[in-house]
């Protein structure tokens, strides 16, 4: 190796540093918010880490990962899904009908239903997109309506209560296995699986290649509309599933399951360090902004702040996650410019 | 090998290309040369499968040719490569090259080693050192550029489409760019060339198109023609002179800057330039010729030295107070940073004057239209309507408008970075004559050009910057190519 240490692999390695250094940054300086919000608050108050409290900390933010991870897939394309809310309570009372129906469906066949419920709730705002060219904005804010309003012919005030599911479903919400809450096995499966395709897989790379600049994305020959509409899918699906898992949980069901949902995705999305604007960030990094948005629900009212304050916290780190890009994106400029010079 | 007959397009009623003709073979380059506005860009966009013409076929191999869409064209073997390069920012430079054919391991996974070690001797065989694993944003135009032709050579495009390459290159990167051009001929492909510089067309091509307000004029050998012959055909007049530089008498110092430093751009540069004088700041791109110009207009802080107008110190970063002093800075970017696009030309004319024009605090349209309308006649702007969007004007109609906004401020000292890059040469003459003008009145022009007939010609001194360091301070009457090129390479010591 030291026969290759020429100049230019010397370059070489400098950059994949900086690259991987912005990268590790990102995810780390959340990963770090959450470790010290969590130590404050234990020293504040042990009762916060007992194990019952934690297994409520990782079934709340499961869902919302998973909300996450879709949404951030669609984000990375420049687009955004605010429709996740309500096909998650469109799925999550389908789920609940469907065992009213038919009590002995096996649930991993409830499970693949609800993401191909989501799924087709996908379709047609993929579909919406590409055929009316109208930003993704317009169009899931109407969806989020028009799901949510089928939600309430659906339900009719009708509630779905646990009594009315198998209990086995119902334990799939709060049991764990070998430590860790189902649901949350449920988020890093989905988390890994999403996070490894971007990463390694042409069409993955592709999203992100259409977020950061479209007008090249379509001069490269890459399907632009066909990648959009199956981010739009993919974001559906895991809504859909974030559905059932929904039910599994709480049990009781009414039309209004996950509503106003969206803008906690969105928030989790954006802490994570996923650029609004497209072409940057990880699913891993929405994930985490998930867990740190659900530990700081948690942690207010442990601190004994007033519990009217949390929104105004969660704003604040939102404004703070973006603060921190800017400046990091500045400071990656600003090295990337200095280590050209010195190259001449 | 590809053959364009009886081509036509037009976008709504204006009609860009009217029954054009192009035949292109392997192993040969073939120049197409055309004042802005004669629709190269056009038969370019329609080569790369982003316009489908309205009439008129494309064959390849004598077989027809179906472009519906970039892909297309890619898989026929063209390769086009812009002016303004199309990159992610966000991706590294390896995957700028490979996206959407990266090279693949089991399970179709990317091969991110063996792509980072492609890219790596695809810039050993350019000659460049790129980092592969670097993002796009930052780099350079003259490096963005490197990464398409990187890319192009790494699909073996049999047709290689250049559309003004070398616009933002200099002297060296040029030279670069043509040996990898001429060994890709070589090995058989075939060349469209499209430029503004006729040295460039003469120097790679072996038959040369002229093209004129969307029609095909003549094809001929590059052998039977000249220079003069060309711009003939191009304009269908003769241009007396290109740069028409008057003598002014030089006043007293305007513009003085003494000891400019901001890290990793510049290092302690100072100057001055007087009224009535035209300077020139040569350099290769990446010098830092443009920054510094950025940091005397307050657009970039400093972090040492002073500027100062007519001996009033400015402060440091503040383009309002630069502004207020007369300085105007025509930019190297029209489209991003010289016009709001979306706007109309009359509302981007009179953008920095919206103060001055306005009647009571409202801006009412009939001053505004009539000062716009005055300048437009002065620099002789074609466009169909003034409410017209500007994105619509061509681009050497888009610098007049750059300019008629900032001359209509009445500056004392005018800094324009590039200001013929990419404009036929009919409008140059007139940018020229205007620059001209405006130093006979009185302004101090200080003018950044990679273009060194148009340094040559137009400016009484010119200096000379070298990897962000003044190397040369060169009086009109020493100055030859070659003395800058020396400088600007860093042969010379400091004259």
């Amino acid at each position: 190796m030291t026969a290759v240490a020429s100049p230019s692999a010397t370059a070489t390695g400098r950059g994949a540093r900086l690259a991987r250094r912005a990268f590790v940054v990102r995810e780390l300086g959340i990963g770090l918010a959450l470790v010290l919000l969590v130590t404050v608050t234990y020293l504040a108050n042990p009762r916060f880490l007992t194990a019952q409290n934690i297994k409520d900390l990782l079934l709340g933010s499961a869902i919302l990962a998973i909300l996450a991870v879709g949404q951030a897939i669609v984000v990375i394309t420049r687009n955004v899904d605010l429709s996740v809310g309500s096909i998650l309570g469109l799925s999550a009372f389908a789920t609940g009908s469907v065992f009213v129906a038919s009590p002995g469906l096996p649930i991993p066949v409830v499970v693949l239903l609800g993401l191909a419920f989501g799924a087709v709730l996908g379709t047609v705002n993929g579909g919406l997109i590409a055929a009316a060219r109208v930003p993704a904005l317009v169009v899931t804010l109407g969806t989020l309506y028009v799901f949510r309003g089928v939600d309430y012919m659906w339900a009719q005030g009708r509630q779905i209560n646990a009594a009315d599911m198998p209990s086995g479903f119902l334990r799939m919400g709060s049991a764990a296995m070998a430590g860790l809450p189902v649901l949350a096995l449920f988020a890093v499966v989905v988390l890994v699986a999403v996070g490894y395709y971007l990463r390694h897989f042409r069409s993955g790379r592709e999203l992100y290649a259409i977020g950061s600049e479209p007008a090249a994305a379509r001069l490269y020959g890459i399907p632009t509309g066909r990648r959009v509409f199956a981010a739009f899918v993919a974001s559906g699906a895991l809504a859909g599933l974030a559905g059932v898992l929904h039910a599994a949980r709480f049990g009781t069901l009414d039309a209004n399951a996950g509503l106003g949902s969206e803008l906690n995705v969105v928030a989790a999305v954006v802490v994570g360090g996923v650029a609004i604007f497209g072409g940057s960030g990880s699913v891993y990094g929405a994930a985490l902004g998930a867990v740190l948005l659900t530990t700081i629900r948690a942690a207010l009212p442990v601190l004994g702040i007033n519990p009217f304050w949390q929104d105004a916290a969660v704003g604040v780190l939102i404004l703070a996650a973006i603060g921190l890009d800017r400046a990091l994106s500045a400071r990656v400029g600003r090295s990337l410019r200095e280590r050209k010079s010195s190259h001449g | 090998m590809l053959s364009l007959e009886g081509v036509s397009k037009s976008f709504g009623a204006v009609a860009a290309l009217r029954d054009v003709r192009l035949e292109l073979f392997g192993g040969e380059a073939h120049g197409l040369v055309g004042e802005n506005g004669a629709g190269k860009s056009t038969l370019v966009k329609i080569l790369a499968g982003v316009h489908a013409p309205d009439a008129g076929t494309v064959a390849l191999d004598g077989h027809p040719l179906q472009l519906s869409g970039p892909a297309q064209a890619r898989a026929a073997g063209i390769e086009v490569i812009y002016q303004e390069p199309t990159l992610f920012p966000d991706l590294s430079v390896a995957e700028n090259i490979f996206m959407g054919r990266q090279p693949l391991r089991g399970l179709r996974r990317i091969d991110t080693a063996r792509m980072r070690a492609d890219a790596s001797e695809l810039f050993a065989r350019l000659g460049v050192r790129l980092d592969p694993d670097r993002p796009a944003r930052g780099l350079s135009i003259a490096d963005q550029q490197l990464v398409e032709i990187a890319k192009a050579i790494s699909l073996d495009a049999r047709i290689l489409v250049m559309d003004e390459p070398t616009a933002a290159l200099s002297g060296v990167e040029v030279d670069r760019l043509f040996a990898v051009t001429r060994s890709l001929r070589d090995a058989g492909a075939a060349v469209l060339f499209v430029s503004h510089r006729f040295d460039e067309v003469f120097a790679l091509c072996q038959r040369i198109t002229v093209m004129r307000d969307g029609r095909w004029v003549s094809t001929d050998p590059a052998d039977d023609l000249t220079v003069d012959e060309l711009v003939r055909r191009m304009v269908g007049r003769e241009v007396s002179a290109l740069y028409p530089k008057r003598d002014s008498t030089v006043g007293r110092p305007r513009l003085q800057v003494r000891g400019l430093t901001r890290h990793g751009s510049f290092t302690d540069v100072g100057f001055t330039v007087h009224s009535g004088e035209i300077v020139a700041l040569a350099g290769l791109v990446g010098a830092g010729r443009s920054e510094v110009c950025r940091a005397i207009f307050g657009v970039d802080r400093y972090d040492a030295g002073e500027v100062t107008v007519d001996g009033v110190r400015l402060s440091n970063g503040d383009t309002a107070a630069a502004i207020t002093a007369g300085i105007a800075l025509v930019p190297e970017d029209r489209r991003q940073q010289g016009l709001v696009m979306e706007l109309s030309v009359e509302r981007n004319a009179t953008l920095p004057r919206r103060w001055a024009l306005a009647v009571g605090g409202l801006l009412t349209g009939a001053t505004e239209r009539r000062a716009a309308a005055t300048w437009a006649q002065r620099l002789q702007v074609k466009a169909a309507r003034l409410s017209d969007p500007v994105h619509m004007l061509s681009g050497g109609n888009q610098q007049k408008v750059v300019l008629a906004k900032w001359l209509a401020t009445t500056p004392r000292v005018l800094i324009v970075d590039e200001p013929t890059r990419g404009i036929d040469i009919g409008t140059k003459a007139e940018v020229h004559r205007l620059m001209s003008q405006l130093a006979g009145d009185g302004v101090a022009v200080l003018m950044v050009s990679s273009e060194l007939p148009e340094v040559l010609g137009m400016a009484d001194r010119i200096l000379v910057m070298h990897e962000g360091r003044l190397t040369a301070d060169i009086p009109r009457a020493q100055a030859g190519e070659e003395s800058v090129m020396r400088a600007a390479t860093g042969q010379a010591a400091a004259a």
